[in-house]
């Protein structure tokens, strides 16, 4: 592995580690806002006990989310000094608002996780709310300057320099409004579904079943929304990489030759060498309906940019198909749990019906994982789109490798440890908290 | 503009020395606690950073955005000779905060409760000791642009003599604050004089943790005398801390708490104070080179103004909601069962 690939690598794991932490973050803090609210409303202690035992969640997400935050925020320079001595002025407007949200966020939480039986009732459940309010802002800002390396804004580069530097334009660029949405959304249903997928396990084991239904309702609610939600903000998506990002929208869907009424490829196996798709499904003309609205607008494919500016296409292609696939899937499950609630009531207490959201516990961050993988893959050879290429921002620093490795190691462990801990907050539910099962 | 988010950058230095110092002090002073009173060590620290835990560490943040994001060379160059020390600085960060966290939140506490806490104990060692070598790296000038090797642009950077001693007075000096800290949150006498004793032994490694940075100064040939004594601002502010030193210990020795916090706070700031002063406005020298300015390495008006308003308008929600959390946590009453 050279030192390039490895600092990409230790780029993606680190991002990919933290996105989970910060989704979870940016989400669960509103959960258990209602849940903390019907305690209040109404006074059953057993809304007070779920309340309880997500904020002890919350609260190991949100420290092993800041720390791999912190670490982010150190590895952009670690790894891509170049790219961080030149875009740091230009896209830091949003990280410099990201840094209050963050920390009003961590006030938030010390006010709530120790303020309990010490203030004022609505006082204390106000500090949850401003937690998730002041994590979804910080999600968005940091989205924003992600936004920003596929669409940037706010300055004109001239001869190799970076002049009229203009921090609200680019924190304002054309994407930051689409990819904020659609990872608002990816977060809510990812977390959603997580977390109704661990209770309705629970409740399958008939272990503490009252404590369990009741969480699994209002996760598995907002879940719901989110995941019927999501596709109209990924067709927003799709359309605005189309207009800004024509390469990356063709790698996602493996389009290497531009036409008219061109067709959407489902499945299949990319063929970079002889630029075609092998096994695939095709449906004509829906390529350009869905990126622009007509059966018979061309569409750019990869053949109109040179070989060393396209996206890696296999990867892009995949992450692509597995995102949406599994988008599908939940919309399904969603549309089905409404009808549900709405019609057939009795089928709430149905084991399939809880069989299903447990086995959909791991879904939404796959698709979390794989989107990411999809919009950073898909922006590549560039760091910053069309300005600067990856391979030239990265440190001069030889050993990244290990450096790489280091972290794997760690993250590795984390994850299991975080997973090692959830299962002891759920396996405790009965002792920790005192209900009759 | 530029010179309020210079001041931002140093109160923000500043407050990570005073707060997370204290912070990365109580894993210091669990670690040099005997085994009998590690327990009640940790549960009186515990109680007493336990709120404002994660708050304490978010200075940094803004320290480091206010750097790449106003003065971006500064931060990049820091990032390619420093790699190796912030690396392992970054991963105390990760072990010591999560080892803080799960060891509180771990529903079953058995043999897994050891494991964190030495995990905690041992990064809140390292991650201050290789603060102070970065701190040291900084103003050493060992840092040299043109190096070819590995070893002469990668290593020498950060590590020599003076650069670890730097290292080892900051460990010293976050022991010596989270005692201090914890005196005022102590509930009971004997607690009380437990960290007061803490804060004794503190201030006596300190003094010789200072005496191996001159020692390590002289001998690597890095003027710090002249820095510190060169100056009327530097040489009073050193004046004043010596001589609060002796206030300190006679409150110490009397027992009465009162002014502490304000001493130490006060000795740690003229510290900062000397040592800024007499670099500004270079945050970091160089071997055979001009050192990095502050007021030359800085982004583009625009960049600057906008990053000077939004840590001014972050400040009028921070501050408030940080204070009224320091003070509710601070009253003396216990929480209704």
């Amino acid at each position: 592995m050279d030192d390039f690939i490895a600092a990409r690598s230790q780029m993606a794991l680190s991002l990919g580690f933290h996105i989970i932490f910060s989704c979870i973050g940016m989400i669960m803090p509103f959960f258990m806002a209602v849940s903390h609210y019907q305690w209040l409303k109404n006074g059953d202690p057993v809304y007070k006990n779920v309340t309880r035992a997500w904020s002890r969640g919350v609260a190991i997400f949100f420290a092993t989310g800041a720390v791999s935050g912190t670490v982010l925020s150190f590895e952009l320079g670690l790894l891509w000094p170049e790219f961080m001595k030149h875009a740091g002025p230009i896209f830091g407007m949003p990280f410099s608002l990201e840094g209050t949200a963050f920390f009003i966020e961590a006030i938030a939480l010390g006010f709530y996780l120790y303020g309990w039986n010490r203030f004022n009732k609505w006082f204390h459940w106000w500090t949850g709310v401003v937690v998730g309010v002041s994590g979804l802002l910080s999600g968005i800002l940091v989205v924003a300057a992600n936004a920003w390396m596929n669409s940037p804004a706010g300055f004109d580069y001239v001869n190799g320099q970076y002049i009229n530097i203009d921090p609200i334009a680019a924190m304002f660029n054309k994407a930051w409004f689409p990819q904020a949405l659609h990872m608002i959304l990816a977060a809510l249903t990812a977390t959603g579904f997580a977390v109704a997928g661990v209770h309705a396990f629970m409740i399958l084991k008939r272990k503490n079943v009252r404590f369990h239904t009741k969480a699994f309702r209002i996760a598995a609610v907002f879940a719901c929304i989110g995941a019927i939600l999501q596709p109209f903000s990924g067709d927003i998506s799709a359309k605005s990489v189309g207009e800004r990002q024509p390469e990356k929208l063709a790698a996602m869907e493996a389009h290497f030759k531009t036409e008219a009424k061109a067709g959407l490829i489902i499945g299949g196996i990319p063929d970079v060498k002889n630029e075609t798709v092998r096994y695939a499904i095709k449906i004509p003309g829906a390529l350009s309906f869905l990126a622009h609205d007509n059966f018979n607008t061309p569409v750019t494919g990869l053949d109109a940019f040179p070989k060393d500016s396209r996206p890696p296409v296999a990867i892009t292609h995949y992450a692509f198909q597995t995102m949406v696939a599994i988008g599908m899937l939940m919309l399904l499950i969603a549309v089905f749990y409404f009808f549900t609630l709405w019609k057939k009531k009795k089928w709430l207490e149905k084991r399939w019906l809880l069989k299903l959201f447990a086995l959909a516990t791991p879904a939404g961050f796959m698709a979390v994982e794989a989107g990411w993988t999809v919009t950073e893959v898909g922006r590549q050879p560039w760091i910053i789109y069309g300005i600067m290429r990856t391979r030239d921002a990265v440190t001069p620093m030889p050993g990244i490798v290990y450096s790489f490795y280091i972290f794997t190691a760690v993250y590795f462990s984390l994850s299991i440890i975080v997973v090692f801990l959830l299962y002891r907050q759920v396996k405790m539910v009965g002792q920790l908290y005192d209900i009759p099962a | 503009m530029l010179y309020i988010v210079m001041a931002y950058l140093w109160a923000a230095v500043l407050l990570y020395v005073l707060m997370g110092g204290a912070d990365f002090g109580a894993g210091i002073l669990e670690f040099f606690s005997t085994q009998k009173s590690k327990d009640k060590t940790r549960n009186v620290m515990y109680r007493a950073i336990g709120p404002v835990w994660e708050a304490n560490h978010m200075w940094l943040i803004i320290a480091i955005v206010v750097l790449f994001v106003g003065f971006p060379v500064i931060y990049s160059t820091m990032s390619i000779h420093l790699h190796i020390p912030l690396v392992i600085m970054l991963l105390g960060i990760i072990a010591r905060g999560t080892a803080f966290t799960f060891r509180n939140y771990d529903a079953v506490k058995d043999r897994m409760q050891v494991i964190y806490s030495k995990t905690f104990m041992y990064s809140s060692l390292v991650t201050p000791l290789f603060l102070g070598i970065i701190a040291g790296s900084a103003v050493s000038g060992k840092i040299d642009l043109n190096a070819t090797g590995f070893v002469e642009a990668y290593i020498f950077s950060w590590l020599g003599f003076f650069q670890v001693a730097v290292g080892v007075f900051t460990v010293t000096i976050c022991g010596f604050l989270a005692a201090i800290y914890i005196i005022g949150e102590t509930k009971t006498e004997a607690d009380r004089l437990r960290f007061i004793t803490k804060a004794k032994h503190m201030s006596i490694a300190a003094l010789i943790a200072a005496a191996l940075v001159l020692l390590a100064a002289f001998k690597d040939g890095i003027p710090l005398t002249h820095w510190l004594f060169g100056n009327p601002v530097s040489f009073t502010c050193v004046i004043l801390a010596v001589v609060s030193l002796v206030w300190m210990w006679v409150s110490l020795f009397r027992q009465s708490t009162k002014w502490l916090r304000i001493i130490a706070g006060a000795q740690i700031t003229l510290l900062l104070v000397a040592i800024t002063y007499e670099h500004y406005p270079v945050l970091i020298n160089l071997k055979n080179a001009e050192g990095l300015s502050l007021l030359i390495h800085h982004g583009s008006d625009k960049s600057i103004r906008a990053l000077a308003i939004a840590l001014l308008a972050g400040s009028v929600f921070i501050l408030p909601a940080l204070f009224y959390l320091l003070y509710s946590f601070n009253r003396q009453e216990e929480p209704a069962a």
